[in-house]
């Protein structure tokens, strides 16, 4: 199984990279970008088929690692 | 003055830090490896700057799950001083023994210069060298510096007088912010105020040779205060 998960900064929290990507793709002539937010994908490989485990341990990984929750927020996908 | 400064692989900083804590008259000074899952009995503990576990995943992520973090957690919250410099307040915060964090610097560049730093409270180990109000001028060098917390916090940092430094000019006005940091925060203390976690280096403002000496009055403070 595979855990995807994708980690953001929370709405409202300044994000100079993306605000950095924004300002080039205006350079770059692509008009029309409102926002970016720039973000983090991580792929884990899990062992076992055990949807449900996966789940509880992958939201515990996110929690208490993956992500700070002071600034961030995560989602994530168990795909077999 | 007993201390122990802690080296994650990628710390840098941990030779000023031991310099500056003699200079001030520390005797008993060690250094303590990450991995090491007792933590000696000491009055200070340091985690000083650099780039632990190479700032991967966040600035200070990987180095707050080392195994000495668990001891230095527990150590905080039996009263033990620890003091975070830079890499070190990263790691704090994403220890949760302070709140907020610490994000990319809102010009997206490294800043590495002199500041400016207004005490705000001399009412901590950390900071009763000083009178609040003075200003300090010391450098700062990071990529990540840029604090951010919530409306809430941020109302409780202030009410409850955690505001240690503020960045400022040389009169002390509120108008050099290196990094973007809301309310042009440097540094909290801890609810307990036996925390403290500042991005500017005031163990590089120790020496004339480095440039200023305004930095002695942290550790000559902590010295007395601990001693």
């Amino acid at each position: 199984m595979k855990a995807l998960v994708h980690v953001t900064l929370k709405p409202g929290v300044l994000d100079p990279q993306g605000q950095a990507i924004a300002h080039a793709l205006g350079s770059l002539g692509f008009s029309g970008v409102r926002d970016v937010r720039a973000g983090k994908y991580l792929e884990l490989d899990l062992e076992g088929d055990d949807r449900a485990a996966a789940e509880a341990a992958v939201e515990e990984m996110c929690r208490r690692l993956l992500a700070n929750s002071v600034i961030e927020t995560y989602r994530f996908e168990i795909r077999s | 003055m007993r201390a122990a400064v802690v080296i994650f692989p990628g710390t840098n900083r941990e030779g000023d830090m031991v310099a500056a804590l003699r200079r001030a008259g520390a005797t008993d000074v060690s250094l303590l490896w990450h991995k090491e899952t007792a933590l000696p009995a000491v009055d200070l503990v340091v985690l000083p700057g650099g780039f632990a576990f190479g700032d991967y995943l966040r600035a200070g992520a990987m180095a707050a799950h080392s195994p000495i973090m668990r001891e230095v957690v527990a150590a905080a919250h039996r009263g033990v001083a620890v003091l975070g410099v830079c890499n070190g307040f990263q790691v704090l915060t994403e220890a949760g023994l302070l709140p907020g964090a610490l994000l990319r610097n809102a010009a997206m560049r490294f800043v590495c210069r002199d500041v400016h730093l207004k005490v705000e409270t001399s009412n901590s180990a950390f900071t009763g060298g000083y009178n609040a109000g003075q200003v300090i001028r010391v450098p700062v060098a990071h990529n990540d510096g840029n604090f951010s917390a919530d409306r809430e916090t941020l109302a409780r940092l202030q009410d409850e007088d955690r505001i240690a430094f503020r960045y400022c000019d040389e009169a002390g006005a509120a108008n050099d912010n290196p990094n973007g940091s809301m309310d042009c925060i440097a540094g909290i203390l801890s609810e307990s105020r036996r925390v403290l976690g500042m991005m500017p280096h005031p163990e590089d403002a120790t020496d004339p040779l480095q440039g200023g000496t305004d930095g002695r009055g942290l550790f000559e403070g902590l010295v007395r205060a601990l001693q």
